[in-house]
């Protein structure tokens, strides 16, 4: 019982990492109907941005977020600026093919950069201690997970939901044209939600190489296709529903983990990805419409 | 107070427009009429920036504001009530109604501005944290009204207001329409319904396959028996 317990936090720990991801999906989706598959490499480039920032910099983990998810943030506004703006009126694939090339890009020249080899996330960088609850031990690391995500997704909810730029852009994700007529400067409004949700994914590369220490330039391919999955299985474009998929991936993963099955592990994001897409297409939090084709 | 001079808009190589002049003087309601696919939407979709004209001016007030994106058009207080309503379905009718006022930092005027809406609109008031997309064909169609006012416009572009509407409810927009005149504000009332458009406004412009065909007094139109056999059902 204990046991399971204890895999449940792993599991939260890890769904939070994945629903932090998820969430710059579903919102990028949201307002340009753009899968980002670069969208993971920019969760590996704020890792490494922490990392620098800490090991370089000689800065703690909170400055460290923050200027990971800050130059994130800036990184995915330039890679919409660059590579997605002129696509925006071109066929879904082209923009799909483009996101792929992105991806490749990044990584690569990530490796092109700084090389291949990992580096480890210094020990002892967490202010928090670990606690024990019910004779479940939650590590510090978890705690801090835990901490940030709960954080950020209050106050990205704040953001979408309080706030003009949040009003705007589940304006222009709704309907562009309409948005326009309101004055609503669409360009900024689609830059904005890229900010968002990379500076998410900067965040969450940060806290991925607090709890997991090693980090290299391959690290988003992953993460970024299971936070894909859970943006699709909370039902993509719903920001409740990244959050929900991600924690309960993350969890899924690690019961299957706890069962025995831990080398099944990656393998059940694409069989949780299969059966949504046969038996609940629009997601857990998606209504169930038929496409017109 | 907006002066259109021979435009010409284009969808790739469909001629949508073709030589379009038309003038709204300060206080009037004027209405265009035409048939399905006349080019009125396109029209209307020129004046506010959604669609640039490849030649010709338009001039409002004085200013150039062919070819200005739509915000800079909303600014200078030019508001367009879309066709097909398209009230933001996931947000509440006051959050609807909030990004009308998106360009606005006067507080107090916006406030102000709320209660006008909701003395104008009732309904709205009583729906007002209801999602926009629950809302009756009629309650969508006065909630895009509201919207628009919320930019305070000196010029209302209204879309076919009254499609899909019971005659009743037909009958309350368009005395909406005329409270909404009598408060100051110019407004270019696109109509398939052209019996009653005709019956509120002082001017009329017919459009056909992208040109205008006719103009006049709203009383000369109504008169002339070509415009009742193409228009008004001939009678
Ligand atoms: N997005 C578009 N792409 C191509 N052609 C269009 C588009 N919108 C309208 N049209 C064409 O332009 C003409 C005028 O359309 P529209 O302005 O919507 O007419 P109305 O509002 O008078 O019914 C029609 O022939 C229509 O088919
Ligand atoms: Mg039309």
């Amino acid at each position: 019982m204990e046991q399971l317990i204890q895999q449940l936090v792993n599991g939260i720990s890890l769904g939070s990492i994945y629903a932090l991801i998820a969430l710059g999906y579903t919102m990028v989706y949201g307002i340009v109907k753009l899968i980002n598959f670069a969208h993971g490499d920019v969760f590996m480039v704020g890792a490494f941005i922490g990392f620098y920032s800490i090991t370089i910099l000689d800065l703690g983990i909170f400055p460290a977020l923050l200027i990971s998810m800050a130059a994130c943030a800036l990184f995915g506004v330039l890679i919409e600026r660059i590579a997605y703006k002129p696509l925006r009126n071109a066929t879904r694939i082209a923009a799909l093919i483009t996101a792929i090339g992105v991806s490749l890009f990044i990584e690569y020249g990530t490796i092109y950069i700084r090389g291949a080899q990992p580096e480890a996330y210094p020990n002892g960088i967490v202010p928090l201690k670990s606690i024990e609850i019910l004779g479940v031990k939650i590590s510090g690391q978890s705690l801090l997970i835990l901490a940030v995500s709960i954080f950020l997704m209050i106050l990205l909810q704040f953001i979408v939901y309080k706030t003009k730029i949040g009003k705007a852009m589940r304006a222009v994700s709704h309907d562009q044209d309409a948005a326009k007529l309101m004055g609503i400067n669409v360009n900024n409004t689609i830059s904005a939600t890229f900010a968002i949700g990379s500076a998410l994914a900067g965040a969450a590369g940060v806290v991925f190489g607090i709890y997991y220490t090693k980090i290299e330039p391959l690290m988003g391919i992953i993460p970024g296709l299971k936070a894909f999955v859970a943006a699709v299985l909370g039902g993509i474009g719903i920001i409740p529903g990244a959050m929900a998929g991600g924690l309960l991936l993350g969890v899924i993963e690690a019961l299957v983990s706890a069962a025995g099955f831990s080398l099944w592990r990656d393998g059940v994001a694409f069989v949780v990805l299969i059966l949504i897409l046969i038996f609940r297409p629009a997601g857990l939090f998606g209504k169930n419409v038929r496409e017109k084709v | 107070m907006l002066k259109i001079n021979d435009i010409n808009v284009y969808y790739g190589n469909i001629h949508a427009l073709k030589g379009v002049s038309l003038e709204i003087h300060p206080g009037e309601i004027v209405t265009l009429i035409g048939a399905n696919g006349a080019g009125k939407s396109t029209l209307l979709k020129t004046i506010s920036g959604l669609l640039k004209p490849k030649t010709g001016e338009i001039l409002f007030e004085g200013e150039h504001v062919a070819g200005k994106v739509p915000q800079l058009i909303v600014k200078r207080g030019i508001s367009h009530v879309p066709e097909g309503r398209r009230v933001f379905a996931n947000m509440s009718v006051e959050e609807n109604l909030e990004l009308g006022a998106f360009l606005r930092k006067d507080k107090k005027a916006i406030s102000e501005d709320f209660e006008k809406v909701y003395g104008l609109f009732p309904r709205l008031f009583e729906r007002r944290r209801q999602l926009s997309g629950t809302l009756s064909g009629g309650e969508q169609q006065m909630l895009a009204m509201g919207r628009a006012l919320m930019a305070r416009p000196r010029l209302l572009l209204l879309d076919e207001p009254s499609m899909g509407l019971a005659p009743l409810l037909v009958k309350t927009i368009f005395r909406i329409i005329e409270e909404i005149n009598q408060s100051g504000t110019t407004i270019l009332l696109v109509e398939q319904n052209a019996n009653m458009a005709l019956s509120i406004a002082s001017r009329a412009y017919v459009i056909e396959t992208g040109k205008i065909v006719a103009t006049g007094t709203a009383a000369e139109l109504g008169q002339s028996d070509q415009i009742r056999q193409a228009y008004l059902g001939g009678h």
